[in-house]
């Protein structure tokens, strides 16, 4: 199939970044302390970004539901809690996520466009994720082709983008960059630059499935690049690191980053979420460790 | 998702505590290895300028009291320092490096209660680089030969010290920590703003079991330090301070066989061009200037933006500004602490008038500022020139002049054209580019693509009007040393 | 009948040219006769002005040349000295000193000059660091000229106190403006003219000639240059020097030393003129990759 061309003479000139500078800006980040009252509805907020998720070969519709009662039920022993955004699974397992998830505000998103490595051809990626979308997929996780990127094909990598972005229809695009594999934080905002101006309403960082992922460097160079864009348009292109952020400490530093780059119109599940799985507990922890004053174990806390 | 998660998340104030430390109501003199009552038995409050709450009671010393702690020194470099084996000397300072580091804390809070600088910095930056600096220091004792082969090397005698208020800790340290490597004693007055750490510092020498005398620290102000500087038994003075104040020191030392260093001020060039890793460079700016309030000799003060990523620039350091928060220094989350005295304030708020009767634009963000205390919002000057007083004398507070520059030449003639040099800052993502404008740049620190870095081993100090010698590294060795 | 002698006009020298005193003064220092060596100009602070000119023009050009090529470029003045050894001689004998003297003041002059030309570019070398700090930095020291170096020459030798105090301010990238022996100038003229003839810029050795007790302070108090050197001064001169120099904060180095004495050359006499410059550059570490497998 020709791979039709769309904007992609509008891939703008992206800035250079210094990595060392980078960590020192993450190490300021670091050093916010959230106590109190913030550290409480931090947590509450992390808890409702979260997009549980369950992307492996091995998954069946039992594990599935059970991944999706937990969406709506974080922790019933505790009043106030909030329900996580969107559960993420494998395009077979929509139909049964959004069965569940019926009546809740809990979105299902979907991978998609041969997850996790992208190495199929555009036609197939196209119909995975028309596929995905005619199940009921809210949100639509696609992989840019890291392989392109990494030989300069920055067009191709735009107009496939821009493609999926058409076939996506009403569902939200979230463009996985899969930081991990682009090495440099160069290539991460190129990257990320490539996916806003191809039309993504998400950019997000990596699959899951390669180290490192999500890590603060990476989350920060991608804020700017939406920062950035956002200045130039006045649009807000949302933002997933998912992998790697397990714990409430790191996930409440990732809020300060978003709070201080984008401002606190960023700050609701609409723009910004955590792809994770382990985190929701450990938040839940934190929260009833603040109301009780007793350090918590995950025997107490349901794990899926 | 419920409306009230994402209302307006500010961070609740978290304040460092403050009940672990020990301060006493009033404090000596720390002469000979004993806290002496100043001859004349006066004494001057300390605040926090945060508050303007009295902290303590400080020694006033005398011209009396300032012999006597040299003659102490005198007598500990003749009769006990001069004559231990220096491996010794080492296991001395080494073990004072780490009764800081296990005090750490303490001392962070007790300088930010002082100096008005944030527990960030104090926590973060201060205190573990003037432990550091000892702990470097420490091992060149017994390897003095290495650092000058060649060359005939003796110590200098009792050195004379004076120190700033704005790293009160760190400024001692730099001072301490290669003069007693070097063999020699000292006698080190702290400003009158922050003396405290460094009498924190007399008591961890005490606690450390050097021989009295060794050190000996005399507080006081302007005249406690001008009798240390003509005091015919000192072999050494290190000054760090105004170049106003350097330049009277460097004249009563004529005539006179003392060895002089002298770190002073600066009006340091931040320059910044087209193809910078922008947002690094934004940051760079902000550690730039609004480090320590901007009381850093070597802040860059002075911003240079090529024309075509002006406006970008600016307005991403607008944007970053606004997540500055000014306020009480003991809270972690701040950024901005307060200014160290209400001179300084005065000083300060002289410039911004300046710059406004010059007719430049100000801006500074929205921020809240305590009613109390002493306290001055970052401030940018736009559309600054070349011949605006504010872009030529040194502020020493949170006060940025912006200028635009076209060409490479053009900035390097803008950024020498100072009488000061003592650092600089370019973001640029060319590497030639970099080296060309490092060694044409005419100061005695080069920050490219980064900004106010310090590190025990890198040699610190100015070209011209910044004053002479270096201080840290194998270089700041020098300065305590007689070399023949 | 004997042929008559065409005699020397010494004249002082600024930028590479040779100009007359700009104050048109001459005096007349006596051989150990009592018998007038020649007219030398008495030069003015007019002339001291000049000079500064010229050396901090030619400053710029003269520490970016390679430290290679500079050191080719002393080797010269070295090599021109050693062809007009015998009119050196000469001079120094007319000014007094013995045959022997003289012969081993002009040898010491030539060789303490190739000892110079030898560390141009070496000295930053020896003396440079690469500082191994804490943070991801890489980080080094190096040596950089001061500037315009102010010298007030060793007042009882003619060429050697005068060799001994330029080299290693040129050696280092800095150029000068010299005041020469008021009694002994002879020497000085025609090492200027050595220095025409071997490949020195204009500028970076400007001479003159005259009373060090008149031009001395100007130079102190020169705000454009950067640093005073002085040799066996009395102290009350130095001390007055040394006040002047305060203002833009000179730095300025008094040598107590006899510079006939052939181990008075040395690394310090060039570091001394040296500012240290620090300079720190980040070091990307990508993902954690080090150089092992």
């Amino acid at each position: 199939m020709e791979i039709k061309s769309y904007i992609s003479n509008k891939i703008p000139v992206s800035p250079s970044i210094d990595k060392v500078g980078v960590e020192e800006r993450i190490a300021r980040f670091q050093s916010r302390s959230i106590k109190n009252e913030a550290k409480k509805q931090g947590l509450n907020m992390v808890l409702s970004m979260i997009d549980l998720t369950t992307l492996e070969g091995k998954d069946t519709e039992g594990k599935v539901k059970q991944m999706c009662y937990k969406a709506k039920h974080l922790h019933d022993h505790f009043d106030g809690i909030p329900q996580v955004a969107a559960v993420c699974v494998y395009p077979s397992m929509v139909a049964i996520a959004k069965n569940e998830l019926r009546n809740s505000s809990v979105k299902v998103a979907s991978v998609a466009t041969g997850f996790p490595s992208g190495q199929t051809s555009l036609a197939l990626k196209l119909k995975d994720t028309k596929f995905a979308v005619e199940q009921g997929a809210d949100e639509i996780d696609m992989v840019i082709s890291r392989g392109k990127f990494l030989t300069g094909e920055f067009a191709y990598v735009f107009d496939e983008i821009a493609a999926v972005k058409e076939t996506c229809g009403k569902a939200r695009l979230k463009v996985i960059l899969e930081t991990g594999e682009l090495v440099t934080l160069d290539n991460v905002r190129k990257a990320s630059d490539i996916a806003i101006y191809a039309g993504a309403d998400f950019i997000k960082t990596s699959t899951g499935k390669i180290q490192p992922a999500a890590t603060m460097q990476v989350t920060y160079t991608m804020l700017m690049a939406i920062r950035d864009y956002y200045d130039e348009t006045g649009i807000m292109v949302g933002m997933k690191p998912a992998g790697g952020i397990s714990t409430a400490k790191l996930a409440l530093h990732n809020l300060v980053m978003v709070k201080e780059i984008l401002g606190t119109k960023w700050l609701s599940n609409e723009w910004f979420r955590f792809g994770a799985s382990s985190l929701a507990n450990d938040v839940l922890m934190q929260l009833v460790k603040i109301e009780t004053g007793v350090y918590q174990s995950n025997d107490y806390f349901s794990i899926d | 998702m419920k409306k009230e998660l994402n209302d307006n998340w500010d961070y609740s104030s978290s304040l460092e505590a403050i009940n672990h430390i020990q301060l006493k109501k009033k404090y000596n003199l720390f002469i000979d290895g004993k806290w002496i009552a100043p001859s004349k038995n006066t004494y001057f409050k300390t605040i926090n300028p945060a508050n303007e709450e009295t902290l303590a009671e400080i020694a006033s010393a005398s011209k009396e009291d300032v012999d006597l702690a040299v003659k102490a020194a005198r007598k500990a470099y003749t009769n006990v320092w001069s004559k231990m084996p220096a491996s010794e000397r080492a296991k001395y300072i080494y073990r004072i490096a780490r009764l800081m580091q296990e005090r750490a804390r303490e001392f962070a809070v007790i300088e930010s209660l002082e100096s008005g600088k944030t527990i960030r910095e104090s926590r973060d930056v201060d205190i573990p680089l003037a432990c550091n600096h000892f702990f470097y220091y420490a091992g060149w004792a017994d390897k003095l030969d290495y650092a000058f082969p060649n060359q005939k090397i003796e110590s200098l005698g009792v050195a004379g010290q004076i120190i700033p208020w704005n790293f009160p800790l760190l400024m001692a340290a730099w001072k301490i920590a290669p003069a007693l490597a070097a063999g020699n004693t000292v006698v080190l007055k702290p400003a009158e703003t922050t003396s405290l750490t460094a009498l924190k510092l007399a008591e961890i020498i005490e606690e450390s079991g050097l021989p009295p005398g060794v050190v000996n620290i005399v507080t006081g102000f302007g005249e406690t330090g001008a009798a240390i500087v003509n005091h015919p038994d000192i072999n050494k003075i290190a000054f760090t301070g105004s170049t106003a104040v350097g330049k009277i020191i460097q004249k009563a030392l004529v005539g006179t066989s003392k060895k002089v260093t002298l770190e002073l001020g600066g009006k340091s060039a931040n320059i910044i061009f087209e193809d910078a890793p922008i947002d690094q460079a934004v940051e760079g700016i902000v550690n730039g200037i609004f480090f320590n309030q901007g009381h850093v000799c070597c802040a860059g003060s002075r911003l240079y933006v090529q024309e075509g990523i002006a406006e970008k620039v600016i307005k991403k350091l607008k944007q970053r500004m606004e997540s500055l928060y000014v306020g009480d220094p003991l809270d972690k989350n701040t950024d901005i602490g307060a200014i160290n005295s209400k001179e300084q304030l005065q000083t300060i708020e002289k410039y911004l008038k300046i710059g406004l009767d010059e007719g430049t634009e100000m801006y500074q963000p929205k921020c809240t500022i305590p009613k109390k205390g002493f306290y001055c919002a970052p401030t940018l000057f736009l559309n600054v020139a070349q011949s605006s007083i504010i872009a030529q004398e040194e502020i020493f507070g949170p006060v940025l002049t912006i200028q635009t520059f076209r060409t490479v030449d053009e900035v390097i003639q803008k950024a020498n054209n100072s009488p000061f040099g003592l650092a600089a800052g370019v973001w640029t993502d060319k590497g030639s580019r970099i080296f060309n404008l490092t060694s044409k740049l005419r100061a005695g620190v080069i920050w490219a693509n980064c900004y106010n870095k310090f590190d025990p081993t890198s040699p610190f100090g100015g070209y011209k009007e910044s004053g002479f010698g270096r201080e840290g590294g194998l270089h700041g060795l020098s300065a305590y040393l007689k070399l023949s | 009948m004997s042929r008559l002698e065409v005699l020397k006009t010494y004249k002082i020298f600024i930028g590479g040219q040779f100009p007359r005193t700009e104050s048109g003064r001459y005096y007349k220092p006596l051989d150990s006769k009592g018998k007038a060596l020649a007219n030398i100009c008495l030069s003015s602070r007019k002339d001291v002005r000049n000079a500064v000119v010229a050396a901090r023009k030619a400053f710029g050009p003269w520490s970016e040349r390679a430290a290679f090529n500079r050191g080719q470029i002393l080797y010269r003045i070295a090599e021109m000295l050693e062809g007009r050894q015998a009119q050196f001689v000469d001079e120094l004998m007319r000014q007094g000193s013995s045959k022997v003297a003289a012969t081993n003041e002009v040898n010491l002059s030539i060789d303490r000059i190739v000892y110079y030309a030898g560390w141009c570019d070496k000295y930053n070398q020896v003396l440079s660091s690469v500082n191994p700090v804490s943070s991801s930095h890489f980080n080094f020291s190096s040596l950089e000229p001061m500037g315009v170096v102010g010298v007030v020459a060793e007042q009882s030798t003619s060429l050697i106190g005068l060799v001994s105090l330029i080299l290693p301010a040129i050696c280092g990238g800095n150029s000068t403006v010299v005041l020469a022996s008021e009694k002994l100038p002879l020497c000085a003229v025609t090492f200027a003219e050595v220095i025409h003839s071997s490949d020195v810029p204009a500028g970076v050795i400007n001479i003159l000639t005259g009373s060090p007790e008149e031009m001395a302070a100007t130079l102190a108090s020169h705000m454009d240059v950067n640093a005073l050197i002085t040799s066996n001064l009395e102290t009350k001169l130095s001390n007055k020097l040394a006040l002047l120099s305060v203002d833009n904060l000179k730095r300025k180095f008094d040598y107590e030393e006899n510079w006939v004495e052939k181990d008075k050359q040395a690394l310090h006499y060039i570091s001394d003129l040296q500012e240290i410059k620090t300079t720190w550059h980040p070091i990307e570490n990508v993902g954690g990759a080090s150089s092992s497998y």
